[in-house]
């Protein structure tokens, strides 16, 4: 039992630094979440049920902007696909754990839980009590989430409405979008993107968003191939 | 439909993915265009939201010195490029929008 303590231990000691800079996104959640229309209860049991940062505050903003159930839930998969990648990744090394650990394991998969694990997998190989580590790390991440969550939430309703905090949400995505345009087919991506969001606007259904974020997807992967197939010739 | 239907299914459907390949194990792989095509899902996903938001203003597009909201925005764009930090790029882009509603 000591190795597996002390790997949940390590686990939760590597997830430290990435916890500072989830506490204050967890606190901005709770607060747009709120005022976005969202209940107080919902807004938390968001956290809990989702439990996937982006996605959460894509459904304030689908929220707020009045999209149907079904565009939210198509979106919110979208926005979740990437983490077949993790799952992908992490699966070598969870083969051998009961389909109880699976599980658990992979509700707390979040990016922010798979970075230290698999950078430790990866260095270190895995042995009878390592899934501890990523256990710790999500953990302690699930634990920070929902107590930053609540304190949004909680301070939120203090916020008065001049302060146009609905624009936070915009602000929020453009500064997980702009530090990713490093290349071409990122930038190509999301401009034709935005452009077809533009164009496509007027779609009953916010249809006009799911259709402008095939269209990046689709230009980008394009641009991608093309890019490897110049660079191979 | 109703909020709580919609995160239930939504947090089932993100379950799912996050299970997917940790229970298919040796049974399944992501094909290599899908593999490449998840990148750009994020930027793609985002930005379809920011342009609208930035951009429409009572249902119709406003490319001028009016629109506050497209100038703050240029202002967080600016600031997350060159800092990378996510509370700055907030902060900031509130600041100039809360100071534009004053001019």
């Amino acid at each position: 039992m000591s190795e597996a303590r002390k790997a949940f231990w390590e686990g939760v000691r590597a997830e430290f630094p990435l916890l500072i800079g989830v506490f204050p996104f967890g606190m901005i959640y709770g607060a747009l979440a709120l005022n976005a229309g969202l209940s107080t209860l919902t807004s938390q049991m968001m956290s809990a049920i989702v439990f996937a940062g982006s996605s959460q505050f894509v459904t304030a903003q689908l929220v707020h902007d009045a999209a149907p159930g079904m565009v939210i839930i198509v979106t919110i998969a979208v926005v979740n696909l990437r983490h077949m990648l993790y799952s992908a990744s992490l699966a070598p090394y969870l083969k051998n754990l009961s389909l109880k650990w699976k599980a658990l394991l992979s509700y707390l998969l979040t990016d922010e839980a798979y970075a230290p694990s698999v950078l430790k997998y990866e260095a270190e190989g895995v042995n009878a009590s390592s899934h501890w580590f990523l256990f710790g790390a999500g953990l302690s991440l699930w634990s920070t989430w929902q107590v930053s969550t609540a304190i949004g939430i909680f301070l939120g309703t203090s916020i008065p409405e001049s302060w146009s905090l609905d624009f936070a949400l915009p602000l929020t995505f453009i500064a997980m979008v702009v530090p990713a345009l490093k290349n071409r087919p990122m930038v190509a991506a999301a401009l034709s993107a935005g452009a077809m969001a533009l164009l496509a606007y007027s779609l009953p259904f916010k249809l006009g968003l799911i259709l402008a974020a095939l269209t990046g997807i689709a230009i980008g992967t394009v641009l991608e191939s093309r890019q490897a197939a110049k660079g191979a010739q | 439909m109703n909020i709580w239907l919609v995160m239930v299914i939504g947090g089932l459907i993100t379950f799912g993915m996050r299970f997917s390949l940790i229970f298919l194990f040796g049974r399944f792989e992501i094909p290599e265009t899908m593999r490449k095509a998840l990148h750009y899902v994020p930027p793609a996903v985002l930005s379809a939201i920011i342009f609208p938001e930035l951009l429409y203003k009572a249902n119709q597009i406003d490319f001028s010195f009016g629109n506050i909201r497209l100038l703050a925005g240029i202002v967080a764009i600016l600031v997350a490029w060159y800092t990378k930090n996510t509370l700055l790029t907030i902060l900031a882009g509130m600041l100039a929008l809360l100071l534009l509603q004053f001019l």
